[in-house]
């Protein structure tokens, strides 16, 4: 059978609101400067970040099991902010090891819901469903030690899941697995969470895991959130360099700006809201934005910046060349990351003449020091 | 994946035949048990059923239940004090070792206190006694500094019986022992599993009563059934203490080895060592059965 959600849960999730939040550990590490995040009903939300920018806390916040220093945390319009652990209804999924190595899976998936006094028959159902649910219910009996590491982290999301908690809360539940389990459950993930409906929040420092994810990315940096945004909007519209490095590849190129367009690799790229004014600065740009082509023989000048060839790489769907820029009286010198369509990575080799332009994608530009 | 757990799979071929090339490295093993475990059983079970000559008999099994017999009373007192002194050094201890615990992992307080339970756990015998006499006895320091003090401390005679001075001698390495054996199991407990229970509604009452409680459960009784041994078996810390009368088994077993009086009295002995080779089974036997129980779900 499949499960089916409960109508509550379905219809509408709950809205979460983190604001200003402040976590000052002893040896005044301010774990949480400032942090305030709006959680849309229903919404997943992943929060990335370095290690140690403070995700965890923030999620340990929200679930009581941490005390905020400063700042209030509401979940469905409601104050929780010095509510207990207990009494907040929040389903938390841990990095590993969360399960009670003691009970079955389906105890484990029931314990939530004993607690809550359901009667035997209810908890069996439930937690059948949700054991259904996590795709494990040949192996409701086992022990935590007689599964896998991602089957054990589908117990701990079923046992999350099975109190229907008015806020989901995944803490770097992946990383403990190895890349192939890694992106399956991760896609798993979502599914589920599309069908139950249930406010998510996860926090994860693996950019291709938040962005393939969630609804909407906040990346931390420092305690704070510097941006929250869809996936797409994050990557073309990073709105600090913060952003726009720890999102994607990006090549750090010397440019010149002048009225909202930096001149670059012979070419010009208009610049993004929040970029440097007038003068010398470095302009942020993806591999995607960089042309490549091979140099014409003789000495017939193209509009673009000539480069040798450093490597070349086939990266299954697409392909990377990387070049480095021709020392000249700017500088030059610096390796550049271009992204090639998977079948023209054979048309170049290491030494290859290339000529390099940027494609006229928007960027962010950052005033040199 | 196979649908037969794991572990009962592997626990079938460990009890299954192996090939004898298999059982090379274990020949020293077997001979340590053969020389040390084996021998000394097999000496002590024959000589409880022959007579000073050879032959024989029941007499022996028959003295240890005779009327004039001080074996069944000091049987009494062994297991007596044995339980006594378990129960409450696993309880104390395994306070103990959660308070060690709680403690910073790298910091000096748990690494000095688990390196002075090593010593005090193996502090028995003649210098532990020594100690507790320089302490408590009439010209322990202890007394008269309180007799200096003006406080009187009576009798000290406490000091030298089963159930007091020994009951306290005990202790004082029983603790330490079960802090140290039950320290891992502790430190094996993961601090999610307290923090997925309060998520999941739980108070901590409810994280001691079914979580940290059940999975804590059966090492705590392990070490407890450790304890009674280590006390059952106990003799040198007792002989020390105790020199006017055998109130426990060990030193009565002592006392037919050196008494001179009766021709075969040495076999009553072996009779004695007997029983307590029976006892000491039968609490090995109970910690199997409670550890086939527990390990349906422990991972060794
Ligand atoms: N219990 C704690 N005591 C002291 N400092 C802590 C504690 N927990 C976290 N910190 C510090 O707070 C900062 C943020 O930690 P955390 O939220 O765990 O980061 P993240 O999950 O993003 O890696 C780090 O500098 C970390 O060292
Ligand atoms: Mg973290």
């Amino acid at each position: 059978m499949t499960a089916t959600p409960s109508p509550a849960a379905s219809a509408r999730g709950t809205e979460v609101r983190l604001t200003d939040l402040t976590r000052v550990y002893a040896g005044s590490v301010r774990a949480l400067d400032g942090f305030t995040l709006h959680m849309a009903p229903g919404e997943f939300v992943a929060l990335l970040g370095p290690s140690g920018c403070g995700k965890t806390t923030a999620l340990r916040l929200l679930a009581g099991l941490e005390d905020a220093d400063g700042g209030t945390i509401e979940v469905g319009g409601k104050d929780v902010t010095s509510v207990p652990t207990n009494k907040r209804d929040m389903g938390m999924v841990f990095q590993a090891y969360s399960l009670f190595p003691h009970m079955t899976a389906r105890q484990n998936v029931e314990f939530g819901l004993e607690l809550r006094r359901q009667d035997k028959a209810t908890r069996h159902q439930r937690a059948a469903e949700m054991l259904d649910l996590v795709g494990l219910s040949k192996q409701a009996d086992r022990f935590a030690h007689q599964m896998s590491g991602g089957q054990q982290q589908r117990v701990a999301l079923a046992r999350a899941l099975a109190i229907e908690p008015q806020v989901l809360l995944l803490d770097e539940p992946l990383s403990a697995l190895d890349a192939k389990v890694r992106s399956q459950l991760r896609d798993e993930i979502r599914r589920i969470q599309l069908e139950v409906g249930t406010t998510t929040l996860f926090v994860t420092h693996d950019q291709e895991e938040a962005l393939a994810v969630a609804d909407r990315v906040g990346v931390m940096n420092a305690g704070r959130l510097e941006q929250l945004a869809s996936p797409a909007e994050l990557y073309k519209n990073p709105a600090t360099p913060f952003v726009a490095e720890f999102v994607g590849l990006t090549n750090r190129l010397r440019c010149t700006v002048s009225g909202g367009v930096a001149t670059v690799l012979g070419g010009s790229v208009p610049l993004l809201a929040g970029s440097a004014g007038d003068g010398p600065a470095v302009v942020l740009i993806r591999p995607e934005g960089v042309e490549i082509s091979t140099a014409p023989a003789g000495s017939g000048s193209v509009a673009g910046a000539s480069a040798s060839v450093v490597s070349a790489s086939f990266l299954g769907a697409s392909g990377k060349i990387v070049a480095r820029l021709d020392a000249s009286a700017g500088g030059g010198g610096e390796l550049v990351s271009v992204q090639v369509d998977n079948t023209d990575v054979t048309a170049y080799a290491p030494g290859d003449r290339v000529i390099l332009s940027p494609r006229g994608d928007a960027a962010l530009a950052v005033a040199v020091s | 994946m196979a649908d037969r757990p794991v572990l009962t799979g592997t626990r079938r071929a460990l009890g299954g035949f192996r090939p004898s090339g298999a059982l090379a490295g274990v020949v020293p093993f077997f001979a340590y048990t053969t020389v040390f475990l084996l021998i000394p059983t097999i000496v002590v079970v024959v000589g409880a059923f022959v007579d000073g000559s050879g032959r024989p008999t029941l007499d022996n099994i028959a003295a240890l239940g005779g009327s004039t017999s001080s074996f069944l009373p000091a049987l009494q007192h062994s297991l007596v004090l044995s339980v006594v002194t378990a129960v409450t050094g696993a309880v104390i201890g395994a306070v103990l070792a959660y308070a060690v615990s709680t403690a910073r992992p790298d910091g000096m307080l748990k690494r000095f206190v688990t390196a002075l339970c090593g010593v005090l756990a193996q502090f028995g015998g003649v210098a532990l006694a020594f100690a507790f006499m320089a302490t408590f006895s009439l010209q322990g320091f202890l007394t008269v500094w309180l007799t200096n003090l003006g406080i009187d401390t009576g009798s000290s005679l406490w000091l030298y019986q089963w159930d007091k001075g020994l009951m306290l001698v005990y202790l004082y390495f029983q603790i330490p022992l079960m802090l140290i054996v039950f320290l891992p199991a502790v430190e094996g407990i993961k601090p999610q599993w307290r923090e997925a229970t309060e998520t999941l509604g739980g108070t901590t009452w409810t994280y001691w009563r079914r979580v940290a409680g059940p999975i804590l459960m059966p090492s705590f009784i392990g070490a407890t059934l450790l304890l009674f041994t280590n006390a059952f078996s106990a003799y040198a810390t007792a002989a020390a203490l105790i020199s006017q009368a055998s109130p426990i088994v060990p030193l009565q077993i002592g006392g037919t080895f050196t008494s001179e009086v009766i021709l075969g009295q040495e076999n009553v002995g072996k009779a004695m060592a007997m029983a307590m080779v029976v006892v000491v089974a039968l609490v090995m036997w109970l910690y199997a059965w409670l550890d086939k129980r527990a390990s349906r779900w422990l991972v060794r």
